[in-house]
């Protein structure tokens, strides 16, 4: 008797009966199916009680009313607000994407304190007591030492309850250098002012208009609130209106326009003083309106009015060579405009990121004189910001009142710019040059609610202005390019967290307030930037503390916006339906009670000049701003930049759109890579050819290559700030650059 | 050596073999059918009880439930805790700001009381407890249709909770992370009562008995 092999393969097939009979391989075979279903990497979304909660985005200056949908204390889904009078029901692909940037990885989620090198990105973390007291001990020592006034701020805004807290410290501890980001807001500003003596907020009614003449703003490329944009875009189509587009580039907005103007870029003001030569010479301007409320059409002893210049110095012929617009086209475009019933002129190019030539705003805006449509349904009314803010008056000590009285190092409010508030754009150069080392160097830097290292036009002179300046604290709630640069991040709520009021949502037609309040308690040890401010002047004590009289933000804004506050908390939006704004007899607040035509000279039909020689640079370059693309001080979310086209953005490497004429001169074709050089920096790039684009013209979108963030912002294709740079309008002071030149070669 | 007398040997090798084979032919079949019967058994043991024991690791609820004590209690069955929100969606377990409504503090002497109120009311703590019938996440399920519509018994596919004393042990499956009640406490997959399986099989069953079909995937895939 011997157990052989024989023996060992009948246990085998034994064994494979008994379990063949057995639930084992049955069970396993169904078992590990739905094990495949179960990878613990794929996301489970939370299951759970439903609420909704509304809120204001306050992602971009839109005030968008917006219905948080939650899963227990989850946040799922972020839709447009019904019956919200900006959006109704309507949402940005940015703020359907806010939920990106409240749990992705981007955020600072403690207070943080630099231990290497500027910019080189490591961390130390703090608690919140010892960073506010850290500062409150730099601000005490430079008080100490009578220097107040070194101390600045940049902010995102200048309205609300958290700027104003922000200036008010300044203020009390005793500077001026309270700056804030530029933007179209502040030409149409200093428009209203100089033209109708009014300190008022441009509305523009595009809804109840019936034709509009935009001059390159991107109404559905993000100009103004975006989403109320799209709908009057909507509206103006389903009514019959008209909407013509003035700009180089065939943006979405000319693309979908009634008809698309191309123009030499920079000549827009030549444009509208060619169209107001029509008018006027045609005579089909408001009678009414000129006879009765407006000054400086005629001549005056020794003044020649705007009718006199605009016929004499702006014949068609002669602008049709500036502009690069057709006589004829002219003639049509102007007929039409000064016929329709409730024309519009509006100005800003692409979402309006840029202030421009106040040249070009005061032409433009003139033409809204001429057909009379100031402070009209369908045309621009100058609406007052919401009233609110009634702090009590400041005291302020001596060494305060002597730090005010410096001159601010951005040029804001001096004899060379009296009427402009902030001037954002020449403080780095301010910084950097040595004039600041003449006046005095900044010390301490507050950063919140913007993303300047990022944002301004050249972007090196920026990073070195911050270099020279010995103490930067960001409020960032994101690791963003500023934040980089910091000293100290005190990271604040992000806009789902936080309660935070913003009044007057761009180009509004009635004053509006709309708060946003907390969608969920807050993920992180963040902390709302006015208790910090509000902690930080209690650490000063004297005067500084007195002036802030209250425990927390919240009770500050609760107290503040009085009997409004139950209702924003309600609604998220307070409107004075009562506000209409006044007829032309009470409209215009200058020396003449009148609307004040300016008094032009022969260099204002001249292309607004933009930085380099024709020789070396015989190309331009021109940012564009598209609606899928955040540019500001929000990077964007990884759902945003998915959806922009691969002609635009393909890995790393951005695309110049450039006529394929031009391309073919240079001996560029689709997708080669070419070295784009300006005289701000030089850069790869891959070619997009793109009929769309005047010859000799190339552009590139804002809102690409953020250096910062986390993996899914960073480093996707170019910043365009690196190679475009300011240009001071003489009179405002403020950003005037469109573009810059420039010069392609095969790479 | 040649070919040839390499195949001789061969040949002779192959001879001797055959005798072997012929000289215990009976003790060795003999062996194959018990080895056979060895390894057959072995596999059904392991197969149908040790299988089983491995696949499930058994846990305990974090607190022992009587359902019995608080469905006396209670006013309106098993709806007085797990009720349907507004909105038409299930609240399922209930969450710890229902319990502390009467549970603030500790009702009675019972150590699981005790445990609960200490360990999970005062730290405002969420119980983790423990989901029999909680289904993969690709399977969506409206309580409502089944129990407002179509006035089905939690007790039909949930069994006789209501009836129960203490929390039975809860036991999770090694490979897919679910509870074993969803197969089935039988291991062959054989079902009594309606209740005692909540594979899609069973789904489909009643759905053919009380609608007349099946249904299609995307009925509960979507």
């Amino acid at each position: 008797m011997k157990i052989d092999r024989r023996s060992f393969l009948s246990l085998g097939v034994g064994a494979v009966a008994g379990l063949t009979l057995s639930p084992l391989p049955w069970k396993m075979m169904d078992d590990s199916s739905i094990w495949t279903q179960m990878w613990p990497w794929t996301p489970v979304p939370e299951d759970g009680e439903v609420s909704y909660v509304n809120s204001t985005c306050t992602l971009c200056p839109g005030g968008c009313g917006i219905l948080v949908r939650k899963v227990n204390e989850r946040a799922v889904k972020i839709e447009g607000l019904k019956g919200h009078p900006v959006n109704d029901g309507g949402i940005c692909i940015l703020g359907l994407s806010g939920l990106q940037l409240l749990y992705g990885p981007t955020r600072v989620k403690t207070p943080l304190k630099r231990v290497g090198k500027r910019g080189e990105g490591r961390w130390e973390k703090i608690s919140w007591d010892k960073a506010i007291s850290e500062v409150a001990e730099k601000l005490k020592n430079l008080r100490k030492e009578n220097k107040p006034h070194t101390v600045g701020c940049i902010s995102g805004s200048a309205n609300g309850t958290l700027p104003k807290l922000i200036e008010r410290f300044l203020t009390v501890y005793g500077s001026p250098n309270f700056m804030k980001i530029p933007s179209i807001q502040d030409s149409y500003e200093l428009t209203l002012h100089l033209t109708q003596g009014v300190q008022a907020l441009a509305g523009v009614d595009i809804e109840n208009s019936d034709f509009v003449l935009s001059f390159g703003s991107g109404i559905i490329d993000g100009w103004g609130s975006p989403v109320r944009m799209f709908k009057a875009n909507s509206a103006l189509k389903k009514s019959g209106g008209r909407l013509v587009q003035i700009e180089p580039r065939l943006s979405n907005t000319a693309a979908k326009a009634d008809r698309w103007i191309p123009i030499n870029p920079g000549t827009e003001a030549a444009l509208a003083l060619g169209l107001a030569h029509v008018i006027v010479k045609k005579s089909l301007y408001h009678k009414d309106f000129i006879e009765n409320y407006a000054s400086g059409f005629y001549d005056k002893t020794g003044d020649n009015g705007f009718k006199r210049f605009v016929l004499d110095e702006c014949g068609l012929d002669k602008i049709s060579k500036i502009t690069g617009v057709d006589k004829t086209v002219m003639e049509t475009l102007a007929k039409n405009f000064a016929k329709a019933k409730k024309p519009i002129a509006i100005s800003g190019r692409g979402q309006g990121k840029s202030p421009g030539s106040l040249n070009e705003f005061m032409a433009v805006h003139a033409l809204n004189a001429l057909v009379g449509n100031i402070n009209k349904k369908g045309g621009i009314s100058a609406v007052p910001e919401p009233d609110f803010i009634n702090w009590p008056e400041l005291e302020m000590d001596a060494i305060a009142a002597k730090g005010m009285q410096k001159e601010r190092l951005d040029g804001a409010g001096s004899n060379k710019f009296p009427d402009t508030g902030s001037l954002l754009n020449r403080f780095a150069q301010s910084i950097n040059s040595g004039e600041t080392g003449k006046k005095y160097p900044m010390e301490v830097l507050f950063v919140a609610g913007a993303n300047p290292c990022y944002t301004m036009p050249d972007t090196k002179t920026t990073k070195k202005a911050f270099g020279k300046i010995p103490f930067v604290v960001s409020f960032s709630p994101y690791m963003d390019e500023t934040a980089q640069n910091a000293d100290l991040i005190l990271p604040n709520h992000t806009c789902l967290e936080r309660y935070e009021d913003m009044p007057a949502p761009v180009g509004l037609t009635k004053p509006v307030i709309c708060l946003s309040k907390p969608v969920v308690s807050p993920l992180f040890d963040t902390k709302q930037t006015g208790d910090v401010i509000i902690a930080l002047a209690k650490a000063l004590s004297g005067n500084i503390s007195k002036a802030f009289v209250w425990d927390s933000y919240k009770t500050c804004l609760e107290k503040t916006l009085g009997s409004k506050w139950d209702v924003l908390v309600e609604d998220g939006i307070w409107v004075d339906n009562d506000f209409t704004a006044p007829a032309w007899e009470n409209a215009f607040d200058t020396p003449s009670a009148k609307f004040e035509f300016y008094a032009l000279k022969t260099d204002d039909i001249n292309p607004v000049k933009i930085e380099g020689d024709d020789n070396s640079y015989p190309l331009v370059l021109m940012p564009y701003d598209s609606v899928r693309l955040a540019n500001g001080f929000i990077g964007d979310p990884p759902f945003v930049v998915k959806t922009v086209s691969d002609t635009v953005l393909k890995g790393k490497d951005s695309f110049v759109e450039i006529n394929p004429e031009t391309a073919k001169s240079c001996g560029l074709s689709q997708g080669n890579y070419a070295v784009l050089s300006t005289p701000k920096g030089t850069a790869m790039v891959k070619i997009n050819l793109f009929e769309g684009i005047m010859p000799g013209i190339i552009a590139l979108p804002r809102g690409l290559g953020h250096t910062a963030y986390d993996k899914y912002l960073a480093n996707k294709g170019l910043n365009v700030n690196d190679l475009i740079g300011p240009v001071e309008d003489s009179v405002s002071g403020l950003d005037t650059a469109w573009g810059i030149r420039a010069k392609l070669s095969k790479a | 050596m040649s070919t040839k007398e390499n195949a001789k040997d061969e040949n002779t090798e192959n001879g001797s073999a055959d005798q072997d084979n012929k000289g215990r032919g009976d003790s060795s079949s003999g062996f194959i059918i018990l080895f056979f019967i060895v390894g057959l058994v072995a596999s059904l043991v392991v197969g149908w009880i040790v299988f089983p024991k491995l696949l499930y690791s058994r846990k305990k609820q974090p607190i022992d439930f009587n359902h019995v004590i608080h469905v006396e209690a209670v006013d309106e069955g098993c709806e007085s805790c797990h009720f349907f929100r507004e909105d038409g969606t299930f609240s399922g377990i209930p969450k710890l700001e229902q319990c502390t409504d009467c549970h603030e503090e500790a009702q009675g002497e019972d150590p699981n009381e005790i445990k609960f109120v200490e360990e999970y009311v005062a730290k405002e703590k969420e119980v983790p407890w423990l989901i029999y019938s909680r289904q993969p996440d690709c399977v969506f399920f409206s309580h409502v249709a089944h129990v407002k519509m179509a006035k089905m018994d939690c007790a039909t596919c949930h069994g006789p909770v209501g009836e129960s004393e203490h929390s039975k042990v809860y036991e999770k499956n090694r490979v897919t992370g679910y509870s074993r009640d969803i197969w089935g406490k039988n291991i062959s997959g054989f079902k009594k009562n309606t209740y005692d399986r909540m594979k899609m099989d069973d789904c489909a069953q009643c759905h053919e008995k009380e609608t007349g079909d099946k249904g299609s995937c995307f009925q509960c895939h979507k």
